[in-house]
């Protein structure tokens, strides 16, 4: 092929991706970043305001506030589902990769259904089922003797945020369980039965051969669960509005970005400030990701293949 | 004998989290089916002649919305994985049969996708989309979650045209074909197999999306279904037949797409995980 020919051929191929690629993703990213630096007026131009939105997110007690209130509770939401979420996830993955269990398949499609439905559905059921006027959960609760457990969940600031994290746990076990079983698939049979013939039980050959092995899917769901909990939205937005009550205690950095861009009933809508707090975002994002890719990562390369 | 006894507990816990996991959703879908006092008085009780209503579904499609709804998702969702298939398709394969200079620049501009969520730059997406004059419209969610899909897919794709034996496409080039004809005639219907994978990753999280839908096309009739079924909740959150059907509307077809291919999808998402 001549130059110009080749030229025309890489265009055709790549110009179609390139151009939407950076149409729709890398420049309203790029721009959501420069916005953070500038200020609106009213009605006027925007100028250039240097690092003040930060200082003002950061500092100012009326901004720093929900912020710090926010980055606290999206912490928990992640606390929570590394804590519950991905040890569930990782048991249901060891049994079922267990030799010669009957209805592997069957389990695995079953448990994963939840994980298939918006996340606004699931958090209307959940809603439905933990409403003191449909007493569901009451009867639950009461059949086991343990009635005085129940109440409002979700409308008292005490544990509205953590219902709301184990629902989202509820739903999405079904992704740690489903990578960390394909890794536990993927480990050669000669290592489990040399385990076995060096009298290693069940237990002994999970924790000493298999867990060292699957560390590295671990970690990459440990950090796909980061990335997708402080981008997440849509789950308090369903089920607590987006002023994330009451009294925004289940407010995280997803449904602050919503209120502070679009505004709501208490203030009006910040376009430069909303900005801000999406720039927040992403720094909080690159932060946990370089983690996992120059600590985590790197070291259990070495020590696991 | 205490073999027997560790299989069985293995069932039991297994089949224990298989009801809890299912236990929520078939109690919507069964009470969606009885009459406001059956709902309360015996909402464990599946549906029987005495019980049974369809009044919730009655107000539900009476609305008249929720058919258009599903045909937005359905054309959002399609829409979306023809484009990211075919325009990532295109560009996995340059970036992996092409060398040239800025190659691996390209990629690693290509991977930023991968890791940054889309969301953090809704905000210039919205001055964006308006300032195109496509607030509200179908083809501003597509041109979005394209972008937000194809990185993934470039690599995944482009990944697969390396398996593709080098001889294939020296004798096509021999033949005198062309390097357009190549690629629609020789390598696209051997990619299928990882479109396949590509499609599954694409669909689920863009039928299940409600952020864009909520910035992008909020109303006008443009609603996806999920959002339309939210909104739908929100004006009819006390009345629980219609709240409990429209839930139901929203449920079933999902369960039925995943019930029929729910092989092909776990596999495309555990072979895509693992690269």
């Amino acid at each position: 092929m001549d130059r110009g020919n080749f030229a025309r051929v890489l265009a055709f191929f790549l110009l179609p991706a390139v151009l939407i690629y950076s149409i729709f993703s890398i420049y309203p990213l790029i721009a959501t970043i420069f916005d953070s630096l500038y200020q609106r007026h009213e009605g006027g131009p925007m100028t250039f305001n240097g690092l003040n939105n930060f200082r003002t997110l950061l500092g100012d007690e009326t901004w720093s506030k929900p912020f710090w209130n926010a980055f606290r509770n999206n912490c928990l939401f992640f606390l929570i589902h590394m804590c519950v979420q991905n040890p569930i996830g990782l048991a249901l993955a060891a049994l079922l990769s267990l030799p010669r269990l009957r209805l592997r398949n069957v389990y695995r499609t079953l448990i994963f259904m939840p994980t298939m439905l918006s996340v606004v559905i699931i958090g209307f059921i959940w809603q439905l089922i933990l409403s003191p006027l449909w007493g569901i959960w009451k009867m639950l609760l009461g059949a086991l003797h343990l009635g005085f457990l129940f109440g409002p969940y979700l409308g008292q600031e005490g544990t509205a945020l953590i219902t709301v994290s184990l629902i989202s746990v509820w739903q999405f076990v079904g992704i740690p369980m489903i990578l960390i079983y394909t890794a536990l698939l993927a480990i050669p049979d000669e290592l489990v039965d040399a385990a076995t013939v060096d009298g290693l039980n069940q237990w002994q050959t999970f924790f000493y051969v298999k867990l060292p092995l699957i560390w590295p899917t671990i970690g990459l769901v440990s950090v796909l669960t980061f990335v997708n909990n402080f981008n997440a939205f849509d789950l308090i937005y369903a089920m607590q509005g987006a002023l994330a009550g009451p009294n925004f205690s289940t407010d995280i950095m997803g449904t602050l970005f919503y209120r502070t861009f679009f505004g709501n009933q208490l203030q009006l809508g910040d376009p430069t400030m909303g900005a801000t707090v999406a720039t927040m975002m992403f720094l909080i994002i690159m932060v946990g990701v370089m983690i996992y890719l120059f600590l985590i990562q790197r070291r259990m390369q070495r020590y696991a293949f | 004998m205490q073999k027997r006894f560790s299989t069985f507990a293995v069932h039991a816990v297994l089949a224990g989290y298989t009801a809890l996991a299912l236990a929520p959703i078939i109690l919507v879908i069964m009470n969606s089916f009885k009459a406001k006092r059956a709902i309360f008085l015996s909402p464990l009780v599946p549906p029987n002649p005495v019980n049974f209503d369809l009044i919730g579904y009655h107000k539900v499609f009476a609305d008249g919305a929720i058919g258009t709804y599903y045909m937005n998702s359905l054309t959002v969702t399609v829409g979306t994985i023809f484009f990211t298939l075919l325009f990532g398709g295109m560009a996995g394969w340059a970036l992996s049969e092409y060398k040239f200079r800025g190659n691996t620049m390209l990629g690693l501009y290509l991977a930023i996708g991968i890791m940054v969520p889309i969301r953090l730059g809704s905000v210039a997406i919205i001055s964006l989309i308006s300032g195109l004059n496509m607030i509200n419209t179908l083809t501003a969610l597509i041109c979005v979650y394209v972008a937000q899909n194809l990185p993934l897919a470039v690599f995944i794709l482009g990944e697969f045209v390396n398996q593709i034996p080098k001889d294939l496409r020296e004798a096509a080039r021999c033949d005198g074909l062309s390097e357009y004809n190549i690629f629609f005639h020789i390598v696209l219907p051997l990619l299928r197999p990882a479109m396949a994978t590509v499609a599954v990753f694409t669909m689920i999280p863009v039928w299940n999306d409600l952020w864009f839908p909520l910035l992008l096309a909020p109303t006008g009739g443009k609603q996806t279904i999920t959002l339309g079924v939210q909104q739908f909740l929100g004006q009819y959150i006390t009345d629980w037949n219609a709240v409990l059907a429209a839930l139901s509307t929203a449920i079933v077809p999902v369960l039925l797409f995943y019930i029929l291919f729910s092989r092909q999808l776990i596999r495309g998402l555990t072979s895509g995980a693992v690269k």
